[in-house]
């Protein structure tokens, strides 16, 4: 039977954080950002968060979209913190986007991957990033400035500083697999994102 | 024959003023020999977002980012790249973002890399495929008005639009 590679890479320890904690432990103050999630976990923990509230656009396909749309969000909303939440998954259909993000260097832009190591949406695959591929050398090769990695409940009180402070970043937050937070949420994208503009712009 | 090709080098320029002028601030690309005028004015500009992209899917992200902003932007791309935003341009069908897009055409008048005539044969189509609004500019003197005009339709109406600039207007490339 065929089996995937796992890579001499995946020389990290066994993940135990459970996300429907760790991610609102680690975000904690939802409304210090604009938030952009990537689809499907990663966008209904922000939603949940925040009671499906109109500074989130999660998405629900157009899989990859998230860390673009976030640094366009932040290029054009300096003032603001921009929050990118999103899964390996998500992340590895678009990986190139993390190279001209940290081309553009905006200050004010976290981007934090949800690393389940798996597809939690389509039957729980291992994904890349499961077999050892890791996203936070990637992001480090990137040119991203500062990167930092969540294994264990006692890395969250750093994370949590530099979502705020910590500038242009990536932070790697490794998660068991298991199901996310999950709250009905508009899945229309252009209700969230009329909502989206009105709340920030007043405008549709 | 002096005064067409006076006409032919100013276009560009112009069109960077347009656009500026419109509002746009975010330049996305692919580096493009097409765009290259745009992209240095956008490189030397220091109140505009000159956004290298690695591929053109990218752009499509980011500018839908920009209107959740209250920015505008217009993405560069050449008709090899519009196939790589298909499944992008679900985003911006779907949450009705803004979209403004300049394709230097490939693949059709005059071409001599055979490479290039599936995707740019199939540029239209695919565009239009994805609910995106399809204008055309072959000659110096329709780049203004045709920009102008999509500019209107995007940042006014709430449309996509692509505005192919086309191989007539931009030169074969020799090989």
């Amino acid at each position: 039977m065929a089996q995937l590679n796992k890579l001499s890479t995946s020389n990290l320890p066994a993940a135990v954080l459970d996300r429907r904690q760790a991610v609102p432990a680690l975000i904690e103050h939802p409304e210090d950002f604009l938030m952009v999630g990537g689809l499907a976990g990663a966008a209904q923990e922000l939603t949940a968060m925040t009671n499906d509230g109109p500074a989130v656009f999660g998405l629900g396909g157009a899989m990859g979209a998230a860390p673009m749309m976030g640094l366009g969000l932040a290029l054009a909303q300096p003032g603001r913190r921009v929050l990118v939440a999103t899964g390996d998954g998500e992340l590895l259909m678009n990986l190139s986007a993390l190279a001209t993000i940290a081309l553009m260097a905006p200050k004010n832009l976290a981007v934090i991957c949800v690393d389940n190591g798996h597809y939690g949406e389509t039957g729980n695959q291992d994904s890349h990033t499961g077999m050892g591929v890791r996203l936070d050398t990637v992001a480090t090769g990137c040119g991203f400035p500062v990167v930092f990695t969540i294994n264990t409940e006692d890395d969250l009180p750093e994370g949590r500083r530099l979502l705020r402070e910590g500038g242009l970043c990536f932070i790697l937050l490794r998660v068991k697999e298991g199901p996310a937070l999950k709250v009905k949420r508009s899945l229309s994208p252009a209700v969230v994102r009329t909502r989206f503009r009105m709340a920030l712009l007043g405008t549709e | 024959m002096a005064d067409q090709d006076k006409d032919a080098a100013a276009w560009p320029d112009a069109l960077y003023e347009l656009l500026r002028a419109r509002g746009v601030t975010q330049f996305a690309y692919v580096p493009d020999a097409g765009h290259k005028v745009l992209i240095n004015r956008s490189l030397a500009d220091p109140d505009a977002h000159s956004v290298a992209l690695t591929t053109e899917e990218e752009g499509v992200a980011l500018l839908a980012g920009a209107d959740l902003g209250g920015g505008r932007g217009v993405l560069l791309m050449q008709s090899s790249g519009v196939g790589n935003c298909i499944n992008m341009l679900s985003l911006t069908r779907g949450g009705r973002f803004p979209l403004l897009t300049l394709v230097s055409m490939r693949g059709e008048f005059g071409e001599g890399n055979p490479w290039q005539f599936p995707m740019g044969q199939a540029t239209p189509k695919v565009l239009e495929a994805m609910g995106v609004i399809v204008l055309r500019a072959d000659q110096p003197e329709e780049v203004i008005p045709t920009v102008s005009a999509a500019l209107t339709m995007v940042f006014q109406s709430g449309e996509a639009v692509a505005v192919l600039l086309g191989q007539r207007l931009i030169g074969a490339k020799q090989f």
